[in-house]
């Protein structure tokens, strides 16, 4: 079968940055299976086509969450649409983040711009239930301080330690200037009992894995959420290869072990 | 299935029925034949429309057609085409969605319904790139619905290769000239004082029922003495030769080879490759309204890695240069095909050097990965 859109109602929206929006959407009818943190979703804007968007949010009683920067025609009819309007979903699609698998371990959670967005129905997880787990890090990296989503949200997270900083800080930022690998330093973890969970530009992953592993972080416990072009999702339209992987069936989610010598060649 | 084969040889008149029965069966028969200075795969409505007497000259860059001293028919190596264009046709409806006025979406599968091909004259590369997509569109979690469905309703009929190109080396590919598997029926032509002719093998129920409603003769010992004789001569005859290494791990450890460079200095990036590939599926979406705005649909199209757009996300393409693009297709369709599906991608029909502009030879590059792996880098100094 082809997976058709199924429709889903835009119930609220929310403005994230100056040109991110969240969309919080609830099934018309049918609705997907359930999504587990880090899984994404074809997200189409009628008339203007579909694009990859991980989940946002999950919250228990049902609906998702997406958030949706402004940067293309599809992207742009979504940070339009607003309550009342409908989108089409396919999914759950991809690999999740796998929280359950960190169990015992310190979690360091890393996040650049809006790829604090795919990580954060994992903190809430996190958040929620803190009982499995050692230390809770949250890491968060943006390029100025508009650009920092869900900032009031990170704020109230109970940590082990929180960092926000900022490459370009404004009037009023009293906080941390600088690469978020540089918080690495603060946060409490033991590097040997560690799970690492990192999303955001590519640099800045590539540059925060390698820091980790530098730490002693082993590479399979590095996880990382990685973007690529997707038209179908479904492992037949060959967009998203990197190397060996379609990320819409190996991924978004990998490790680092398996992602460090994809991310270290040129324009793979 | 071979111990089960029946064998039995047609003579002309006997292909003509064979169309004739697939046609009377309401089959679209697709078969070669000329048309435009090329031998191309079209709608057949008899067998006299194949390329009797009709041969081709290939090397690399160079597509001919030449008159043959006999009047053989399948006497010719792949042509522009390959049967994915109508497996998985260059253009598809995926589904269309209607907005109402109070904004309700429904959303529709509109796919166009699934003609009941015959395939006439399926070259044993391009038998095994059928499979190669098989794998691809119809296997694994998502199978490709519209595929599957044209794929399980046709019927083929193999015709093993006689002639082989100056572009062929399914020999070194392990995909011909000889076909063992995966067809309704199989045909070698014979063309020899004794007559036109084709010996035929079944491999399938299917094509055990079309053949006893033919008028044949049973398979004399010289008949099929003169077959596979034929097919084992083409073997000797092969245009080219991948080199016999291990392709997989060879351009696995090449991505930093300077070779790239030096094809790129070449390629055109014109993606005529991945057309002409029977292998190559990538595709992208289109979304077309209509006037109204209240009207969509989603097309799906062939696409090609060498398209600058094919691997953009926001900000540009992930692959921008053409050397990273040229190496996308080429360790694609030789190493990581193997990860993302369990084989190879290439068959050795030997199309993408036929029709490549700047006559890039897939089999010379390989060889030259080959030399520069081998040859020791020099050490840094320390």
């Amino acid at each position: 079968m082809t997976a058709l859109p199924v429709p889903y109602r835009v119930v609220a929206r929310w403005q994230e940055t100056p040109d991110t929006r969240t969309l919080r959407v609830e099934p018309v009818r049918e609705r997907l299976c359930p999504f587990v943190p880090g899984q994404f979703a074809m997200v189409h804007a009628f008339g203007r086509g579909e694009i990859p968007v991980s989940a946002s949010a999950i919250p228990i009683g049902g609906g998702l969450g997406f958030t949706v920067r402004r940067v293309g025609a599809v992207s742009e009819g979504l940070y339009e649409a607003g309550p009342g309007d409908t989108v089409g979903l396919r999914g759950p699609y991809g690999t999740g983040w796998e929280l359950e698998k960190a169990a015992c371990d310190d979690l360091v959670v890393v996040a650049g711009g809006i790829g604090l967005a795919p990580l954060r129905p994992l903190v809430r997880d996190a958040v929620a239930d803190p009982e499995p787990y050692g230390r809770l890090n949250v890491l968060v990296g943006a390029r100025t301080p508009a650009d920092l989503m869900a900032h009031r949200e990170t704020g109230l997270w109970r940590t082990a330690y929180t960092g926000v900083t900022v490459d370009r800080p404004g009037a009023g930022w009293s906080g941390d200037i600088g690469f978020v690998t540089a918080l690495l330093g603060r946060a409490r973890f033991d590097p040997r009992a560690t799970t690492a969970f990192v999303c955001g530009p590519e640099p800045m992953i590539r540059a925060t894995a390698l820091r980790l592993a530098a730490l002693g972080v082993p590479g399979e416990h590095i996880r990382v959420s990685l973007e690529r072009n997707m038209r179908c999702a479904t492992g037949h339209c060959g967009h998203c290869q990197l190397g060996p992987l379609l990320l819409c069936r190996d991924g978004p989610v990998i490790g680092w072990d398996l992602a460090e010598q994809l991310m270290t060649v040129r324009e793979l | 299935m071979a111990g089960t084969a029946t064998t039995a040889v047609l003579d002309r008149a006997g292909l003509d029925a064979l169309v004739a029965a697939l046609v009377a069966d309401g089959r679209t028969v697709v078969g070669p034949t000329v048309r435009d200075g090329a031998i191309v795969l079209a709608e057949l409505s008899g067998a006299g429309q194949l390329p009797y007497g009709w041969g081709v000259e290939l090397d690399a860059g160079r597509y001919r057609l030449v008159r043959r001293d006999d009047d053989a028919a399948f006497a010719h190596s792949g042509g522009p085409q390959s049967w994915k264009a109508f497996l998985h046709p260059e253009r598809e409806r995926l589904w269309s969605a209607e907005r109402a006025a109070d904004g309700t979406l429904t959303v529709r599968a509109d796919r166009a319904e699934a003609p009941s091909y015959a395939f006439l004259g399926v070259r044993p590369c391009d038998l095994r790139a059928i499979a190669v997509q098989d794998r691809v569109l119809a296997s694994g979690h998502y199978p490709d619905s519209g595929y599957r469905e044209r794929r399980r309703r046709a019927f083929l009929i193999a015709a093993e290769c006689t002639e082989p190109a100056g572009t062929c080396f399914c020999v070194s590919m392990g995909s011909g000239p000889a076909v063992d598997d995966g067809y309704d029926l199989a045909l070698t032509e014979v063309v020899s004082a004794a007559g036109h002719r084709f010996l035929v093998r079944t491999g399938s129920a299917e094509g055990e029922r079309i053949l006893t409603r033919l008028p044949r003769l049973p398979a004399d010992a010289e008949t099929t003495a003169l077959a596979s004789a034929a097919v084992r001569r083409a073997a000797e005859r092969m245009g080219r030769a991948m080199p016999p290494v291990d392709l997989r791990a060879l351009m696995g450890a090449s991505l930093e080879a300077e070779r790239w460079d030096d094809v790129a200095a070449r390629c055109l990036t014109c993606g005529n490759c991945t057309l002409v590939c029977p292998t190559c599926f990538c595709t992208t979406t289109e979304e077309v309204t209509d006037l109204t705005g209240d009207h969509t649909e989603r097309w799906q199209r062939w696409d090609s890695c060498f398209d600058l757009d094919f691997s953009y996300v926001h900000g540009g393409p992930v692959r921008a240069s053409a050397r990273s693009r040229y190496r996308q297709w080429l360790t694609h369709k030789l190493s990581t095909w193997y990860d993302q599906f369990g084989s190879p991608g290439c068959v050795g029909c030997g199309r993408c050097i036929a029709w490549c502009p700047a006559g890039i030879d897939i089999t010379e590059e390989v060889a030259a990965f080959r030399a520069e792996s081998s040859t020791p880098r020099e050490e840094a100094p320390q």
